[in-house]
């Protein structure tokens, strides 16, 4: 017998820890089977949005991500955007895992001429949760959609694998370049697909110092930026939710022949950079320059 | 950035630890052994009991793994406590039916809640916890949430006594431990099955626990480093042992026969999720095809595979 897990107990007390001093109550988790009322993002929604309002996706934005995770440390999640001229283009994306203990996983901003039309990470689940994205459009609407994922059963645990080897690669970087599955729109322009990893514990800070008894501060990847030449193609503004090893793949409208930067900083005030030509769409991976 | 100091506090978040909620203990019967565990023993003067292969649930106690005990002189080594305090406590009158000699060590193989929910069932023992330098940080940051993940399979009657016990002894490189004329050595290795894992060896009969570096029959479940359990298999291998004890599987097995399996399915994953990240093939793709051909030689296969072919993908990307 296969006995899935459901997180029910509202004995479980879980707050959240503020680093401003401040504790929040955390919502409780879900209480039925199957995909449940959104009560968890009924009382987060205005903490994230405010009063506005906010659409069904109508496929603007759609998400994928497994119905079980099977690890609850890396649960692959999928995003793609379609626009039309109604709309405008999509300038930010916002990831949210409800039950998780930070919701927001991240905030994608995209440049003006990106053309991002897909977007895979991974994710931290801790719970049976709802993940949901949120696109901004550039009329300002908000158009959301979301998945129901349940936790995995046995000893997968959204923590760390192998936390001395994050640790002593932090912030190595590694580019790959796939061949692009669409043609391109402009004869200046073609669309391209990314990978960009990040080596980072992306760590919650749950951990207590053995010798001081202190939890050791969280820390994460909180900035990202990703440029080809002097264009933005998109920014992320992160949280713990995000899988150690942060790791993106994109499709973009790439400019021939301009290098990619990435630029990271992380909660330590670390900053990590690094720096690839854009080459041609073979199937390898990119080199740093230098 | 735009948004309000709540946010920020959404996201840099930090789920408090709800460890140790004790409730009082329901005076009605618990699930169930009524006796001691039906241990076996293996060699002279050690003992162990096989696992079932399954998932923890209610219905078995958590009794999915295999525990043991060595006796020695003066005193006894206990190695993991079991998946809950009942099967702790069965252990321990299992223990009595053989020895009255006090129980000095109980040794967590590492950090999984199979292997050590049935450590407070220990405390009135006075056994000293042992493990791995990394099961404390280990422990740490999965305590709480084991407690709650595993709250519906196994019931509020079980997991009502289950707490999470940290080591008190710690181990780094070799050590070992006497237990009167019989020592044991311990030996703390580099992520594997998880970044924990623990082994004892008894010089007497030269009987290996391998705690869950060997997994028979029972999917192996991935938790530490797929190429560090690879890298590990030769140094395993060579150990001279007359018999092992996996952390899952028959009890005992022959050494070092009782890693084929597992290198097997070790190879099989790998290749295919080279194949994949070579192709270009997507984790969430590559991961429900990867390890396929395995399928017959386990149990559990639906319930690890795609586990395990996900955590491979994630470490093999950076090779
Ligand atoms: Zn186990
Ligand atoms: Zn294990």
């Amino acid at each position: 017998m296969f006995a899935t897990i459901e997180l029910r107990n509202p004995l479980v007390a879980i707050v959240l820890f503020a680093f401003f001093g401040s504790a929040l109550p955390f919502p409780v988790w879900a209480q039925n089977a199957g995909p449940p009322e959104s009560t968890t993002w009924n009382s987060l929604k205005g903490d994230v949005f405010e009063q506005k309002s906010i659409e069904a996706a109508n496929g603007i934005v759609t998400i994928d991500a497994p119905k079980r995770a099977e690890d609850a440390a890396i649960v692959p999640v999928d995003l793609h955007f379609k626009t039309d001229a109604t709309s405008g283009r999509i300038k930010a994306v916002t990831l949210i895992v409800d039950e998780n203990p930070s919701p927001v996983a991240a905030v994608f901003k995209f440049g003006p001429d990106a053309g991002v039309t897909h977007l895979a990470t991974r994710l931290r689940v801790n719970a049976y949760s709802y993940v949901r994205a949120i696109a901004e459009t550039e009329d300002g609407k908000l158009h959301m959609t979301e998945t129901y994922v349940k936790a995995s059963g046995g000893c997968s645990a959204p923590a760390m694998k192998n936390t001395d080897e994050a640790l002593a690669n932090l912030g190595k970087m590694k580019l790959r370049v796939f061949p692009a599955k669409t043609t391109g729109l402009a004869s200046m322009t073609r669309a391209t697909e990314m990978q960009l990893m990040i080596r980072h514990p992306n760590n919650s800070g749950l951990q207590m110092d053995q010798v001081t008894r202190y939890y050791i501060p969280a820390h994460f990847i909180q900035g990202l930026t990703v440029s080809q030449g002097d264009r933005l193609i998109m920014s992320m503004e992160g949280g713990i939710s995000i899988s150690e090893d942060p790791n993106f793949r994109f499709e973009f409208d790439a400019k021939p022949g301009e290098d990619i930067k990435v630029e990271a900083a992380d909660t330590e005030g670390k900053k990590f950079r690094d720096e690839w030509p854009l080459e041609s769409s073979g199937l390898q991976e990119s080199k740093p320059r230098i | 950035m735009s948004y309000a100091t709540r946010r920020d506090v959404l996201k840099t978040g930090v789920l408090f630890a709800c460890c140790g909620v004790s409730h009082a203990r329901l005076a009605m019967a618990q699930p169930g052994h009524s006796g001691p565990l039906p241990v076996k023993q293996i060699a002279d003067g050690v003992f162990a009991f096989a696992g079932t292969p399954a998932m923890m649930t209610d219905q078995n106690d958590g009794e999915i793994c295999n525990v043991g005990f060595i006796i020695g002189d003066e005193a006894v080594a206990v190695i993991d406590s079991g998946g809950s305090v009942v099967e702790g406590k069965a252990l321990i009158a299992a223990i009595r039916t053989q020895t009255d000699r006090p129980i000095r060590y109980l040794i967590n193989t590492h950090m999984h809640p199979d292997h050590l929910f049935g450590n407070a069932a220990f405390e009135s023992t006075g056994a000293i916890i042992v493990g791995h330098h990394n099961l404390p940080r280990a422990l740490e940051s999965r305590g709480s949430y084991y407690l709650q993940s595993y709250h519906d399979a196994m019931g509020s009657d079980l997991m009502a006594d289950i707490r999470i016990v940290p080591p008190a002894k710690i181990i780094t490189g070799e050590e070992e431990l006497d237990l009167g004329n019989r020592k044991l050595s311990l030996k703390a290795w580099k992520p594997a099955h998880t970044d924990n894992d623990l082994s004892v060896f008894d010089q007497h009969t030269k009987t290996f626990f391998t705690g869950d570096l060997c997994f028979i029959g029972h999917l192996p479940t991935m938790d530490g480093s797929l190429l560090g359990w690879i890298a590990l298999l030769a140094t395993l291998s060579g150990i001279k042992a007359e018999v092992a004890v996996p952390g899952h599987g028959p009890v005992s097995s022959p050494w070092p026969q009782a890693l084929e399996a597992e290198s097997q399915y070790f190879d099989v994953l790998a290749r295919d999720i080279r194949k994949a990240i070579a192709d270009g093939v997507p984790m969430s793709d590559a991961v429900k095809s990867a390890g396929e051909s395995e399928r017959p030689n386990w149990k559990l296969f639906d319930e690890y595979n795609q586990r395990n072919a996900t955590a491979a993908f994630a470490e093999l990307e950076w090779e």
